[in-house]
């Protein structure tokens, strides 16, 4: 019954075309082969293919030796399956000098990667709780500057940060691309917990405030068990932001320090030796793997913080 | 009440100090980074700057060194036809997706999952995919060619008069499903009273669509329209990745410029000058809509 019911609904969300009122006991159950249906689904398949050929052919092409490679097409799966080029990309793909694959770029994305997201959280939820609950004169001000401060290009300010980092003698460390990290993560990770803090019901902020509670107090002890889930979101958000970043990766680190990404771009694009596409792609794919992974683990969180994060573009 | 904190406060300075001190890192960021970067920047924009930034002026030299670099013409070019097809391209494929994807149909989540997931990836892990699936001796052209079109010609990366849409179609791939998301929330805002009545008046799906939900949907395509916008005026690694500008300058976009003359040919006014113009760009972008989303009422 509640099975002809649903697909009753489904077949009135669409049957605009027919003049047709529908009886008080239904329209007859749809079939499930209805041309609609092959259409849109049709459709939907195609789609879906484009979108997963270039994981499919990264996969392929990773697991494939060089001379099948040469006489093969891209699309077609590996005769023989091989692992090698995944280990070679990891452990002994050169970049310039190096030969020590991209496991060094991982290590370094990693480092630059866990104090990036706590710092960058840190600052931004105490500042969206100061801004939603202890507002002062010209604090809006300072938020208004922060939010549009988003739309400007990255190149706009990247010069007067190196010289900011210069001064401060922290140019070219990992200190200092926490911090860069910290800054341009701070306009959307505040605007994020400013929303969620003000969306909170204010008597609890208030039955606080009477029992006695300061500031931080309220922070530990009441706002911050509460955002938990908005602090998975931020985290979401600011993994993949990081692990995915090249362009203060490139200007902020020096070359023994640069982040995965930078690295995994010298592999494929340098010009010397002969291209190994197979360990091209498996490079590729290790670099990817981590963005991914958080993206399928995460699912519907993913989402939303991207709904919130759309700003970064 | 009242009383109390009218007299009994020593200073308007301490009130709220505890929150003051924390926002210190925000205000510092807003105030230094953002405001007084920007300004910075523009100012020495105006100077004869090379190796190091130094003050002397020289007023719009650089500008016009600027407009008179092929290789800056190429940029903003590229720029335009990148932004302009995909933008449009987004927003068209974006609309549709999502359109199919309200449909009250099976596997949403799977399909939605299939569609986004390449917004998860960098910008250099998608240019190396597509340069790898566009590369003419072994992808789609040498396939197509295998399978008996022999004269087909798809190569894209090596060919500067088409490069840029070798760009634009892995940036689609990449942008799309955000876009695809923003839209089906945009679609499931929608009062289901509407579709009945449309239903009631016997009027066809798609003129619901284009003359009902997508003039209501009005704001969320104007929110998705500068989010994209301003998205396109950065693009930088997608190109580094897959082209390198190549070939040639073909496919130069003006943040590499920037980066470029900042970084490595030493020529910072130059690299102000590009990144003002780049910050006009997106300022011409920004403020009619900021206008329109806030102008009247009061933000907070």
């Amino acid at each position: 019954m509640a099975n002809i019911s649903t697909l009753n609904s489904t077949a009135a969300g669409f049957d605009a075309v027919s003049p047709q009122v529908a009886g008080p006991s239904g329209r007859k159950p749809r079939k499930v082969l209805s041309r609609r249906n092959i259409i849109l689904y049709g459709l939907l398949i195609v789609a879906a293919l484009y979108y997963l050929l270039p994981l499919y052919v990264m996969i392929v092409t990773s697991m494939k030796g060089m001379p099948e490679i040469r006489m093969g097409n891209i699309f077609s799966p590996p005769l023989e399956i091989t692992f090698e080029p995944w280990a070679k990309a990891w452990a002994s793909a050169c970049t310039g000098l190096n030969c020590d694959g991209l496991s060094r770029g991982f290590w370094n994305s990693v480092r630059i990667l866990v104090p990036s997201v706590l710092v960058s959280i840190a600052v931004a939820s105490v500042s969206g709780y100061a801004l939603a609950n202890w507002r002062f004169k010209g604090s809006e001000l300072f938020f208004s500057i922060l939010i549009v401060g988003a739309f400007i290009p990255y190149q706009v300010m990247i010069y007067p940060i190196v010289i900011i980092l210069r001064e401060l003698g922290i140019y070219g460390t990992l200190t200092g691309l926490v911090i860069v990290h910290t800054i341009f993560g701070m306009p959307i990770l505040t605007l994020l917990f400013r929303n969620y803090f003000t969306s909170l019901p204010e008597e609890l902020f208030k039955a606080a405030r009477i029992d006695g509670a300061g500031f931080w107090q309220i922070y530990f002890r009441i706002m911050l068990p509460m955002a938990l889930p908005i602090f998975v979101v931020a985290m979401i958000l600011q993994v993949t932001g990081i692990w995915n970043d090249f362009l203060f990766g490139v200007v902020f680190t020096r070359p023994d320090s640069y982040p995965m990404t930078v690295q995994l771009n010298n592999i494929v694009n340098s010009v010397q030796g002969v291209k190994e596409y197979n360990v091209n792609m498996a490079a590729t794919l290790l670099t990817g793997a981590v963005p991914l992974i958080v993206y399928f683990v995460s699912g519907r969180l993913f989402v939303r913080g991207i709904a919130a994060g759309a700003v970064k573009g | 009440m009242t009383l109390r904190s009218s007299a009994g406060r020593p200073s308007q300075l301490f009130r709220n100090l505890n929150s003051k001190v924390a926002l210190i890192p925000m205000m510092l960021v807003a105030l230094v980074v953002f405001l007084g970067g920007t300004i910075w920047t523009v100012v020495y924009s105006f100077t004869r700057s090379g190796l190091l930034p130094r003050l002397s002026f020289v007023g719009l030299d650089q500008y016009e060194r600027l407009w008179a670099a092929p290789r800056w013409i190429i940029s903003i070019q590229n720029l335009a036809i990148y932004g302009i097809l995909s933008l449009i391209f987004s927003l068209v494929i974006g609309f549709v997706l999502a359109a199919l994807m309200d449909q009250k149909i099976r596997f949403e989540n799977t399909f939605r999952t299939i569609f986004l997931y390449p917004f998860a990836l960098s910008f250099i892990v998608t240019g190396l995919v597509w340069q790898w699936i566009l590369n003419p001796e072994f992808g789609v052209q040498s396939i197509v060619r295998s399978l008996g079109w022999s004269t087909f010609e798809f190569d894209p990366l090596y060919n500067s008069d088409i490069v840029i849409y070798g760009i634009l179609i892995a940036g689609l791939w990449q942008g799309t499903g955000l876009v695809m998301c923003l839209m089906l929330a945009g679609l499931r805002g929608i009062d289901e009273d509407i579709w009945k009545a449309s239903r009631v008046d016997g009027i066809p799906m798609w003129k619901t669509y284009v003359l009902i939900i997508i003039p209501m949907m009005r704001p969320v395509f104007i929110t998705t329209l500068v989010l994209i916008a301003s998205g396109i005026v950065k693009v930088y690694d997608l190109v580094v990745a897959q082209t390198s500008g190549g070939p040639g300058i073909a496919s130069e976009v003006p943040a590499k410029y920037v980066y470029d003359y900042m970084f490595q040919a030493q020529n910072l006014g130059q690299g102000f000058a590009a990144s003002t113009m780049m910050l006009l760009t997106v300022a011409i972008i920004i403020i009619p809509w900021a206008y329109l989303e806030f102008g009247g009422k009061k933000r907070g």
